[in-house]
């Protein structure tokens, strides 16, 4: 398991790497905040924890802040990227 | 309920739609489909996740419910000029998610009789809260110094003493409160010291202090410690805590010292560390889209530090580390200031009247003076006149990458028009003028001169190879490294002295007048 986990990591950095030498300077904070959207993705294991039927109460207090804090991400993160994209016009 | 093989295809699912999102940003004509299109992949993975098992719903109703709220109030309200606040307050969130589901984990595995917290998962547990802890509390010192609340001497707004004081005291009495709950032993009595420092060092007027290099190491050491031992004992709750609040004080020292033409780069290691600490949470609780978003998230970051760290010719640990001011040698600004000119909006004017191309060079302090709407009116009166005007930008102009881009897109300037500053360098000769609005040292010629200067080596932006420069400045104060600017007592410089908004008024009725 730990080595398919591994093997996903380094090819995801891969990945990564080659899409994103290919955004523009002028779409760089877009980029950051559509970025910071995505690492709201904690947001799964936050959900899973704060559900969970049995888990002890004081993983479920500490998922719950942590939905919060994920949410903001996604939710903010995606609209105000939304909202910035949305003023690059050309002539 | 799906089953688990079904789950993890729609993860794969949504691991391609973030990748297509990040593709389709690379050029402004795509960006809104790949942004709409990794939102969808969120969308999916979250359905897919509360479609896996029977859950209590409470917790994940309510906590959805106020984070949605919160996040898109916020992305409705928020000014494009404070765009990086924005961005290094949600990096915090995305850290402080990652160390609290990884201590969630923690304990959910160690109270469960069946499950033996594996090796993996001890380890990940460690990375992710160091590396949560300091994005969450360094992302909070890059916000407060940002919004102009943390290390600063003058007066705060009402908000501003709520935000600093409520945070500082949050975090104090809910590290005392834990001591307090756990009976004061020695690992405890730990978190309520780390919880106190971290507080107070949040409320000095100062963004240095004496032993702060000291501490710095001393945290880090420290950090590393516990993290063996949390390794070691994983059962040990309060163990975690203490980590999490000695890589809290790392995060803090790390920030605290970074300010000015530096903020782009803390801004986008934050960013890379928020994707990191997310990884490391994928590894916690073996979930591959965590660790595939992570990682795109934490390559980005990593791929614009180095682009700003470029933009400065810095090192990272020189950016981290490092300081940045007045040389001994540096020349006195009197004496290079010598010769400034200073001139009126209608002299300004008649410069401009027999030119045909213009660049505008903008810069933090257009940001400040909100004058991205009045630059792009002042732009349009000139290209009513038949005259070619351009943008061009510094990849460090601003507080965060791309800060200028988005203010001008605000003001509805085409992208098209915005140059890079390697495209329009070679083309300055032929400039008849450039207008330096709030920009200084990523515009001052000491970089190509004065190997013995701060800024020896950084690329700038060649306004001075232009026939006739105007800057407008409020003075002739130094930019970000403190040094003079040689670029204003030019020949062909004129000073026009003046608030970058009013300036751009005063000119456009100026250029009316001719």
């Amino acid at each position: 398991m730990l080595i398919t986990l591994l093997t996903i990591f380094v090819l995801a950095i891969f990945v990564g790497f080659e899409v994103i030498t290919k955004v523009p300077p002028t779409l760089h904070t877009p980029l950051m905040s559509g970025s910071n959207a995505i690492s709201g993705i904690t947001i799964i294991g936050a959900l899973i924890l704060a559900g969970h039927i049995g888990n002890p109460h004081l993983a479920k207090v500490m998922a719950f802040v942590a939905v919060i804090f994920a949410t903001i991400n996604v939710v903010g993160g995606y609209l105000v990227t939304h909202r910035m994209l949305k003023m690059f016009k050309r002539n | 309920m799906l089953s688990q093989d079904l789950v993890n295809v729609v993860y794969l699912l949504a691991s391609v739609l973030f990748i297509l999102d990040l593709m389709w940003m690379s050029h402004p004509k795509t960006a809104v489909r790949g942004n709409t299109v990794g939102a969808i992949g969120m969308l999916l993975a979250i359905l897919a996740t509360l479609a896996s098992e029977r859950f209590e719903w409470s917790y994940i109703l309510l906590g959805v419910a106020i984070g949605t709220l919160i996040g898109a109030i916020s992305a409705a309200k928020v000014k494009m000029t404070s765009m990086p606040e924005m961005v290094g307050l949600f990096n915090g969130f995305g850290g402080g998610a990652s160390v609290l589901v990884a201590g969630s984990a923690l304990v959910a595995a160690i109270s469960a009789i069946d499950i033996e917290a594996t090796m993996q998962m001890k380890v990940a547990t460690v990375a992710s809260g160091i590396i949560g802890s300091v994005t969450f509390f360094g992302s909070y010192v890059a916000f407060g110094k940002l919004a102009e609340f943390l290390a600063v001497k003058w007066k705060l707004h009402t908000w501003q003493k709520v935000i600093k004081y409520g945070f500082s005291l949050v975090v104090a009495v809910g590290g005392l409160a834990y001591a307090a709950d756990l009976g004061f032993h020695p690992v405890a009595l730990g978190v309520a010291v780390s919880a106190c420092v971290i507080a107070g060092m949040l409320l000095v007027k100062k963004d240095r202090f004496p032993g702060m290099d000291t501490l710095k190491w001393a945290a880090a050491a420290g950090s590393v410690v516990l993290g063996v031992l949390v390794v070691m004992n994983p059962h040990d709750t309060p163990l975690f805590w203490l980590l999490v609040g000695v890589a809290g004080v790392l995060g803090v020292l790390l920030t605290l010292s970074i300010g000015g033409a530096d903020m782009p780069v803390v801004i986008a290691l934050l960013n890379s560390y928020s994707g990191l600490a997310a990884c490391a949470t994928g590894f916690v609780i073996n979930n591959t889209v965590l660790i595939i978003a992570g990682s795109l998230v934490g390559a980005s970051g990593i791929i614009l530090t180095q682009i700003m760290c470029k933009a400065m010719n810095r090192s990272l640990t020189n950016v981290l580390f490092g300081t940045m001011g007045p040389t001994s040698d540096t020349p006195d600004a009197d004496e290079v200031y010598k010769t400034v000119k200073s001139s009126s909006a209608e002299e300004v004017a008649m410069i401009l009247d027999g030119a045909q191309r213009v660049v505008i060079v903008p810069g933090y302090g257009m940001a400040v003076a909100q004058a991205q709407h009045a630059v792009r009116d002042f732009a349009n009166n000139l290209e009513a006149r038949g005259i070619t005007v351009e943008y061009a930008i510094h990849p460090v102009a601003g507080r965060m990458p791309g800060h200028m881009n988005v203010l001008l897109a605000e003001a509805d300037v085409p992208y098209d028009k915005l140059r890079e500053m390697d495209d329009i360098n070679p083309e300055m000769a032929q400039i008849d003028v450039a207008i330096v609005i709030g920009a200084n040292d990523v515009v001052n010629p000491v970089a190509r001169t004065d190997p013995g200067s701060p800024i020896a080596g950084m690329p700038i932006i060649d306004v001075d190879k232009a026939r006739t420069v105007v800057v407008i400045k409020r003075s002739l104060s130094p930019g970000f490294a403190g040094i003079p600017n040689p670029l204003f007592a030019n020949d062909n410089t004129v000073m026009f002295f003046n608030d970058g908004k009013k300036a751009m008024l005063e000119l456009i009725a100026a250029v009316k007048e001719l």
